[in-house]
């Protein structure tokens, strides 16, 4: 059999793993283990049966030369709207989990801002039936509040029970104080963190960019970074106050930063993810109204950038997500306050990471690994997947050094909403294994 | 002199020469204005649509006046932009007018950005009538030459604008043209209605108005929108008006005559007495005139037309 990139073989686009494979040459990098080696990978029937030097002489089976590749544990992006069920058109379980690969990614959480949301028994799964069998793992982020409302609890604990791996009103905060010091206090039987979109949204309504000169010089309402440090304070008083585990969604100013930096130094349980296009981008951007800037959290200023990679760098922000945000093409070719906010970050996360933080020694390939592949599952409570023998093989395979220009016309998710285009990148996605199948990124 | 730029999409965006060209074009047009017969065949064969998303009475009828000077053909497409909103894309909408063969659109809408989006889209010349809170070009243009003709070089005179500068596209294209050919540029309101960081546009903010009526040349009153009070921006019209309405007895402690505009339509009483609108020193129907003609030369302009060309 032939390892092909052909993304229509079967229904799913994801390939059945040869019963024997062998990753030759690779480079592995796995936090968990602390390894740093150059190694083989042995796959039988999709278990990793051995790490280390093999001989090519007698071997029957498949052989994947990864020379000059990096093998790391599969990487989980912890932040991606599916928009399935009730937004098909922008992007579907199935091609929204064969964009995830095709960046790289094994497995996803998909946001509960769908609709109906994803706040009862039925929409899991829902979920677990469409995803069922797919090499990408999906794990359902359930709603805090019933229709997210913001109003009353969901019934976490059967939802988590049917495989929520987090409860979430993402895409709204929870502006009731005392909902949210509940939702805290009553998740810690089921040990799943509670994770915040942190907004107060009396001070965004109407805002469509940062607040800041940018926005004064282009006329459009601001959203002041205040009114994410705001809610960030209080969910880290409510969490201290509670024990609960709280999660910052998609953390984006620098006062936010400090803010988790010093909760996290009173050991108070917080962690925080930030996505690739607030350590990459600013609000400068936003001159020429392309509303693939467009985002909620907003763009903020370099001084926030920095802070953004300062916190990746000591270790302040946990996780790097994407935020992955699909919109069709007509909904975005509007004018800037029309249209709606997010872009998709699933197939370009990986080289911007690369790029933007690797090769500028804000942080290491190893600790960038370690914020895509071993954070996430434990702020998730889950299992991370390890490359050693006995264990499923769960894998990201990419090429550190390749550079190459982001084509949209080459990703698989439904949605091409980016302000990347074009953008000339280094790392790119070769592969992903995972739940004995595999997948050849096409980008 | 031709325009270097295709479009006039805000005065942010263009370089001086080009609001020098426009404002000496316009004197030109100016003096047409006084004619017996106002109007020339510079655009003949030219059709111009007027797309106005937002209602405006001032600003579209003063462009269909100029076009008509201008013997260009006219197409007048009014809707409100949130209705549109839900049907055909605004893209969609200009791209089938452009279908009929048109060479120069006029954009209002209240949408930032919304002209450069059509800028994009189409080949047509695109002149921005107002996008939102971002900019009218036209209006900062007719305000430079009412102070060119009234005062004389713009350079080194101190200007102030007045009030809702937060929501004021008058007041962004003003303080993008005014600090573009050396002017001084106040600005002067309540805190709650002056934008962030607009200092580093190289303006200086006040919100005492006594402090500032002895250093001005200019006073351009901002209309106040009666809606932000309840946006918690200010507390009261009353307080507004005790605080920042301009009247007799402030300009009393002017050092020198004050030039008085106001972009229109006013609200009497409120931001302005009608004392001072109706003063000698108030140029605010001026405005509207010159108005005319700063649309005629930027039409004319971009048509392909050059400054010297009477």
């Amino acid at each position: 059999m032939k390892l092909t990139k052909n993304v229509i073989v079967s229904r799913k686009g994801f390939q059945p793993l040869p019963k024997k494979i062998m990753l030759k040459n690779g480079k592995i990098l796995d936090p968990s283990l602390k390894l740093d080696d150059e190694a083989d990978i042995l796959i039988e029937n999709g278990i990793i049966k051995k790490v280390g030097k093999q001989e090519n002489k007698g071997f029957e089976g498949e052989v994947l030369d990864c020379k000059g590749k990096i093998i790391s544990p599969g990487w989980l992006d912890m932040h991606v709207h599916l928009r399935e069920p009730g937004f098909e058109g922008k992007e579907t379980i199935a091609t929204g989990s064969l964009a995830a690969a095709n960046g790289g990614f094994t497995a996803v959480c998909c946001m509960p801002n769908t609709s109906p949301a994803i706040d009862s028994q039925e929409i899991i799964q829902y979920i677990k039936d469409r995803s069922e069998g797919f090499l990408v793992d999906v794990f359902p982020v359930a709603a805090i509040t019933k229709k997210r409302e913001g109003k009353e609890l969901s019934e976490i604990l059967e939802l988590v029970e049917q495989g929520a791996a987090a409860i979430s009103d993402d895409g709204s905060p929870v502006m009731n104080a005392e909902i949210m010091r509940r939702a805290l206090e009553y998740s810690k039987m089921v040990e799943v963190p509670v994770i915040g979109h942190e907004e107060d949204i009396h001070m965004t309504e109407g805002g469509d960019i940062n607040e800041g000169f940018v926005s004064t010089c282009l006329g459009l309402h601001g959203m002041p970074p205040v009114a994410e440090e705001i809610m960030i304070s209080r969910d880290i008083m409510l969490a201290d106050y509670t024990g609960g585990r709280f999660h910052v969604a998609h953390i984006s100013t620098a006062h936010s930063v400090e803010l988790v930096r010093q909760a996290k130094k009173r050991g108070i349980q917080v962690t925080a993810e930030v996505t690739p296009h607030h350590f990459v981008l600013t609000d400068e951007a936003v001159r020429g109204y392309d509303t693939n800037t467009k985002m909620s959290p907003p763009l903020r200023t370099e001084q926030d950038r920095k802070a953004l990679c300062e916190g990746l760098k000591d270790g302040t922000i946990d996780v790097i997500a994407t935020d992955h945000a699909p919109h069709s093409f007509e909904e975005k070719e509007a004018e800037y306050i029309f249209a709606p906010f997010g872009i998709i970050g699933l197939e370009t996360a990986l080289a911007l990471s690369i790029s933007h933080l690797v090769n500028k020694n804000i942080i290491s390939m190893l600790t960038m690994i370690e914020k895509f592949a071993l954070n996430p599952y434990k702020i998730l409570n889950l299992t991370p997947p390890q490359i050693k023998t006995g264990q499923k093989a769960n894998l990201t395979v990419f090429d550190p050094a390749t550079k190459w220009k982001v084509d949209p016309s080459k990703f698989l998710s439904k949605s091409s909403n980016t302000p990347f285009s074009e953008w000339e990148v280094v790392g790119k996605p070769f592969g992903v294994i995972n739940n004995n199948q595999f997948f050849l990124s096409v980008l | 002199m031709a325009l270097q730029s295709r479009h006039l999409l805000g005065l942010d965006g263009i370089a001086a020469e080009d609001i020098f060209t426009i404002l000496d074009a316009a004197k030109s047009f100016r003096e047409v204005l006084d004619r017996p017969i106002k109007r020339l065949p510079t655009l003949q064969g030219k059709t111009v649509v007027n797309l106005f998303y937002e209602p405006s009475t001032r600003t579209r009828i003063s462009f269909e006046l100029a076009e008509k000077r201008l013997s260009a053909d006219i197409v007048n497409f009014t809707a409100s932009s949130s209705s549109v909103k839900k049907g055909e894309t605004l893209i969609d909408t200009v791209r089938n007018i452009e279908a009929m063969k048109i060479d120069m659109v006029v954009v209002r809408h209240s949408s930032p950005g919304a002209p450069h989006l059509l800028s994009r889209a189409l080949n047509s010349h695109i002149i921005n009538a107002g996008d939102g809170g971002h900019e009218h070009p036209t209006q900062a243009l007719l305000d430079m030459f009412t102070i060119r003709e009234k005062i004389g070089a713009l350079k080194g005179k101190t200007v102030a604008l007045l009030g809702d500068i937060s929501h004021s596209r008058v007041a962004m294209s003003n303080i993008y043209g005014l600090t573009k050919v050396g002017a001084r540029v106040i600005v002067c309101g309540p805190t709650t209605l002056i934008p962030r960081e607009i200092d580093k546009l190289g303006i200086e903010v006040f919100h005492n108005i006594d402090e500032i009526i002895p250093q001005v040349d200019v006073l351009n009153i901002l209309r106040l929108q009666l809606e932000r009070q309840r946006e918690a921006l200010f507390p009261s019209l009353r307080e507004y008006h005790n605080y920042f309405g301009i009247t007799r007895e402030r300009l009393e402690n002017a050092t020198k005559p004050i030039l008085i505009m106001h972009p229109g339509p006013m609200n009497r009483g409120l931001e302005i007495t009608s004392d001072v609108a109706d003063s000698e020193h108030s140029v605010i129907l001026e405005q509207v005139t010159n108005g005319v003609a700063v649309r005629m030369a930027v039409l004319f302009l971009l048509a392909g037309g050059r400054s010297e060309i009477n």
